[in-house]
């Protein structure tokens, strides 16, 4: 805290104002309307609407179908995650390495941060269409027959490149914003204990870059759940009966498309715990493994 | 020290082109016509189609009710853009401002009522937000479409980061020349924060262009549609038509990305220090 405040009753209440009243209208309004819905059974012909306790957790909960999206979802979460990270590791690794060019390289990388999702989404569509798609006539080459669209594993496949492609510019800048902040010292003691780049790496550079790595791992979850809707509302078209779908466009689809207003929000409440439950061990358990230099 | 050797340039220019190529791909081809599409598929010889191509996406009245154009779109986007980057800047440095530079007893509450948004994003409440939009009257109308998308501390979070890494003499210095927290806010601290407001102007913009879900909900009239909106009416037009458009389709993805890109590229060193010191 500040040593000099100033000490005023009612103008930081003032200032406050604005943002409070946003946050009250638009955040806690519409979470605690969330939950108390999710106790209801709502008339889809706005007839008033019943208390039944637990019952959209349950009916939920014991669904096969919500319960293989949410399979769905983890695998794509973990995919999306880790091939994002990889390659964004990788490249921030190169790009710190390399003197010649590295500010090009690192405007060309980054530059596909600003695209949208469905814009991406779009963009890979087109990519994996049946007719122009080159990626299409590259897999069969290989005789491998993509069907995007229609077969459920190769949705996948292009979901996951797509969300992985538009992920990769956010990692590359916090992992090489990450190495550029270890001392130079550090790196120069390392090159002269140890000849071997690959082990300096995974025993010097890795253990510093902990942290920024944890940070990343809980922001592309989140990425991988939320932020990825744009790319699977585009991609499976409006078809979403054989699609694969993750747990927050089903929320979508079960409230907008089944208004089913109780259902839903018992599926928005599952996700505000698994979210809570994320930060959580965020704080709690990762972070003390986690080397900060 | 390090040799850079051909390989570290091999895999940069690898992952440069893996990232740009579909990007650059969408221009080319957006410049071809359809038909010509159709028969060659995606490619990165430029056309000749390039003018009437975006003019048609630009003014050509679409749409179910056959009164939105690019144009419109456009606007649209940018008003979001806009609105939501000034809109969250002005939020946030009023709320920063007052939780670090004021004592006051509720504060430590302040402080926990405003954070805790940071930890639900809009998703997990859609439909709730959309009745609650409902009831106040909001679909269809700018300040629904901008205003509850101003519901998150993140903006705050880095404003009070900042305003605690501003020396405390200054404060004391401008007490004892007799400002007010009026003056010291306007004359002092707003233009210390320059830089910090630019990174944020940028960030906030580009996620405010891009939001997709939030004005999807809160918009059906397709006066109030913007660029992002729209992408999903050129799939439902596309998906039932002989030889889609692939040309218009790829225009207007390219007129979707390429103001938030040129942002980016262009400001990137304010956009790389707003990110990544915003969200540690």
């Amino acid at each position: 805290m500040k040593r000099a405040q100033f000490s005023s009753s009612l103008l930081p209440y003032l200032f406050l104002a604005p943002q409070l009243a946003v946050i009250f209208i638009f955040f806690y309004w519409p979470s605690a309307e969330a939950i108390r819905s999710s106790f209801f059974l709502e008339d889809p012909f706005g007839f008033g609407s019943t208390f039944v306790g637990f019952q959209n957790y349950i009916d939920t909960l014991t669904s096969p179908e919500y319960l293989g999206i949410a399979a769905f979802t983890a695998l794509f979460t973990v995919l999306v995650t880790f091939f994002s990270l990889a390659a964004g590791l990788l490249l921030a690794v190169k790009a710190d390495k390399v003197i010649r060019g590295s500010s090009a390289y690192k405007t060309l990388l980054i530059s596909v941060y600003a695209i949208a999702p469905p814009v991406a989404g779009l963009i890979g569509m087109m990519f994996f269409d049946q007719h122009i798609g080159p990626f299409v006539r590259l897999a069969a080459l290989f005789g491998w027959e993509m069907k995007v669209g229609l077969n459920y594993w190769d949705t996948t496949f292009a979901m996951v490149f797509v969300a992985v492609w538009k992920q990769i510019p956010y990692n590359f800048i916090f992992f090489l914003s990450g190495l550029q902040s270890i001392p130079a010292s550090v790196l120069e003691a390392a090159v002269i204990d140890c000849r071997n780049g690959l082990r300096r790496f995974w025993t010097v550079l890795a253990p510093l870059l902990t942290p920024t790595a944890f940070f990343l791992l809980i922001i592309n979850f989140t990425y991988a759940l939320f932020d990825t809707f744009g790319v699977i509302d585009v991609m499976v078209k409006d078809k979403a009966a054989n699609n694969p779908i993750t747990l927050t466009y089903k929320v979508y689809m079960d409230g907008f498309r089944g208004n089913d207003l109780g259902g839903s929000s018992a599926q928005s409440v599952i996700l505000m715990v698994v979210v809570l439950v994320l930060t959580v061990f965020q704080f709690r358990f990762l972070e003390r493994r986690v080397h900060y230099g | 020290m390090y040799r850079t050797n051909f390989r570290d340039h091999l895999v940069l220019i690898i992952g440069s082109l893996m990232m740009l190529l579909p990007v650059v791909v969408a221009f080319t081809t957006s410049t071809h016509e359809a038909a010509d599409i159709h028969m060659n598929g995606l490619t990165l010889v430029p056309g000749d189609h390039f003018a009437e191509t975006y003019e048609t996406v630009l003014t050509r009245q679409g749409g179910f009710t056959g009164k939105v154009t690019g144009l419109t779109m456009l606007g649209n986007s940018l008003i979001l853009g806009l609105g939501f980057a000034i809109g969250k800047i002005v939020l946030s440095m009023l709320a920063a401002y007052a939780i670090v530079y004021f004592r006051f007893r509720a504060a430590t509450a302040m402080f926990w009522i405003i954070f805790t948004t940071l930890l639900l994003p809009l998703e997990v409440r859609i439909l709730p937000s959309y009745e609650v939009m409902h009831k106040l009257g909001l679909i269809n109308t700018y300040t629904g479409l901008i205003v509850p998308l101003l519901a998150s501390a993140t903006g705050t979070f880095f404003f009070r980061q900042f305003f605690k890494s501003v020396p405390d003499e200054l404060l004391e210095a401008a007490r004892i020349d007799g400002a007010g927290p009026f003056k010291f806010f306007i004359d002092i601290l707003v233009p210390l924060s320059r830089t910090m407001i630019a990174a944020m102007f940028i960030i906030m913009f580009v996620y405010g262009w891009n939001q997709y879900l939030w004005p999807m909900l809160m918009t059906n009239d397709e006066g109030f549609y913007t660029l992002v909106r729209g992408i999903k009416q050129i799939l439902i037009v596309w998906v039932g038509s002989q030889i889609p458009d692939y040309n218009e389709a790829f225009a207007m993805a390219v007129l979707a990305m390429l103001p938030p890109v040129a942002l980016v590229v262009i400001f990137q060193n304010w956009f790389i220090k707003g990110l990544t010191e915003s969200d540690k």
